[in-house]
């Protein structure tokens, strides 16, 4: 009996809530709704007000109100925030989505504004040139298995480097500081946390620049996501996000919630008209 | 048949995950696999001998140990033992600088103490069992011959227990071949380490476990072919007369 009241209850939610939101929707053109999975730290977090901040709610505000649009933002644990926006609960996910062809399948994504860069580290002492192949030989890195550094480590220096595989990223970081590891090539802001690698007193030390690239592997980051009937509206924000990195505000964020670069700077390609 | 014929030939020619590389990984892992176990079974068959016989023995400071070291090794899973011997050593101050550091460093050898330990643990116990369940027949007629203790356990005891340990000990062997999966976790490329791997780069789980385990059952398989053989030799006096 129970069970009844409650499913007629959700259902009944369900169709006002629907109706509600066509209503708005035809009411006002240009309030839009984004969904986001709420904390994700620094991206974003509920401050003690209880007011959502972070580099994405900046950025997605930034965002719309350069596509002249009305934002609100919407809740939406990860699991559900796919369907969350084929049922219209919202028009468009801002949320550290990064672009697979899985998700492509589903929905249509903007163009991306950032990427995590990912870093080789070794020991402060070690001297070790990354870019001469040679002298790597018989080096050992860890990596953690099946990730895309586990593909590219594989992939260019598959033939030179002894490849550890770990299972957790922890292990990594383990065998690094048990000296059992030369080099790990880990997820920039993982190895950040974990190792500490950026200060002058550090024990450790990042090798070459951060890498990003090739985006056959690297992915090509974190983008918006909308559905797929919704060209015009993704149109906006892809306006919006080549705006953003070309007059220095996105770098301008970054800075405010980063110390390091995330950026995916657009082509001109994408953003001639 | 037919049909399986064909399944089986498309399988063969297009497939982009059973290449040259890939039967590469799963035959190195393969001569891991097989070493790691050989290895540390035979080790710890040796350790399991005397241990075996002190832990039958009448003096508490010989039995009990040995009853300490089999309860906690056969008391806690494989996994956790070996997390311990290859992330544990790390925490001893200088290890890396000593001498030790040399076997340590590698997956390898942490792997084999690790293994050994448990092996040597469990053969301790299954050996003890059947010292002890020695006929009391066989062990009276020993001592009206007059032999001495040691005598009578080097030619009477030991190789009638050894005997009657066989098929229980078959089974430790088989266990301890798929007990040795656990060592992928510790980065070693063994024959799940390599399943491990073709699943993370093609994505394809099915392919790469069922594979593996077709190797798996190929290997048990010798195992207990090679042990029913024995048992058949070495235990032919048990059997029924005529059968």
């Amino acid at each position: 009996m129970n069970k009844w009241i409650t499913s007629a209850l959700i259902a009944g939610a369900l169709v006002s809530g629907q109706a509600f939101s066509q209503a708005m929707a035809q009411e006002s053109q240009d309030a839009i709704r984004l969904g986001i999975d709420v904390p994700y730290e620094p991206f974003v977090v509920r401050n003690a007000d209880g007011d959502l901040e972070g580099f994405e709610i900046d950025l997605g505000n930034e965002l719309c109100a350069r596509a002249n649009l009305e934002c609100s933002w919407v809740e939406q644990g990860w699991d559900g925030i796919i369907p969350g926006l084929l049922a219209r609960k919202y028009d468009a996910i801002l949320s550290s989505m990064a672009i697979t062809p899985e998700r492509e399948r589903q929905v249509m994504f903007s163009l991306p504004y950032y990427n995590t860069p990912s870093v080789w580290i070794t020991a402060r002492d070690r001297d070790i040139d990354i870019s001469d192949k040679d002298s790597l030989k018989g080096l050992s890195v860890g990596v953690q298995r099946g990730t895309i550094r586990d593909v590219y480590v594989t992939q260019e220096y598959g033939d030179v480097l002894d490849i550890h595989r770990y299972g957790s990223s922890q292990d990594v970081v383990n065998d690094l500081k048990s000296g059992r590891l030369d080099l790990t090539f880990e997820d920039f802001p993982i190895a950040n946390d974990a190792i500490d690698f950026r200060k002058d007193d550090s024990p450790y030390k990042q090798l070459g620049d951060s890498i990003k690239t090739p985006t056959s592997i690297f992915g090509e980051g974190a983008a918006m996501a909308f559905r797929q009937r919704d060209k015009a509206l993704a149109a906006k924000f892809d306006k919006a996000i080549c705006e953003v990195y070309a007059d220095g505000t996105f770098d301008e964020l970054m800075e405010k919630y980063f110390d390091y670069d995330l950026s995916v700077r657009p082509s001109e390609q994408d953003c001639a008209e | 048949m037919e049909q399986l014929n064909g399944w089986f030939t498309d399988l063969l020619s297009n497939n982009a995950i059973f290449t040259a590389n890939t039967l590469g990984f799963y035959w190195d892992g393969l001569v891991t696999t097989v070493q790691l176990v050989f290895l540390s079974l035979l080790i710890g068959v040796i350790l399991a001998v005397p241990l075996a016989i002190g832990r039958g023995s009448k003096r508490r400071w010989i039995k009990l140990p040995i009853y300490a070291y089999t309860y906690v090794f056969r008391g806690t899973p494989l996994l956790i033992q070996l997390y311990l011997v290859y992330y544990g050593v790390v925490f001893f101050d200088g290890i890396q600088d000593s001498i030790f550091w040399v076997v340590f460093k590698e997956a390898f050898f942490p792997a084999l103490i690790a293994f050994t330990l448990n092996t040597a643990a469990y053969t301790t116990e299954i050996f003890h069992g059947a010292i002890k369940n020695t006929a009391k027949g066989e062990i009276e007629a020993a001592r009206a011959y007059g032999m001495s203790r040691k005598l009578m356990m080097r030619r009477i005891i030991l190789p009638s227990a050894f005997r009657r340990a066989l098929p229980a000990y078959g089974n430790e062997v088989i266990f301890m071949l798929h007990a040795s999966a656990v060592a992928s976790v510790v980065t070693i490329m063994d024959l799940t380490g390599a399943a491990y791997y073709v699943y993370a780069r093609f994505y394809a789980p099915f392919d790469a476990f069922i594979f593996v385990a077709l190797i798996y059952l190929c290997l048990t398989f010798s195992i207990m072919f090679l042990f029913r053989r024995l048992e058949k030799r070495l235990l032919a006096h048990l059997r029924p007369r005529g059968a």
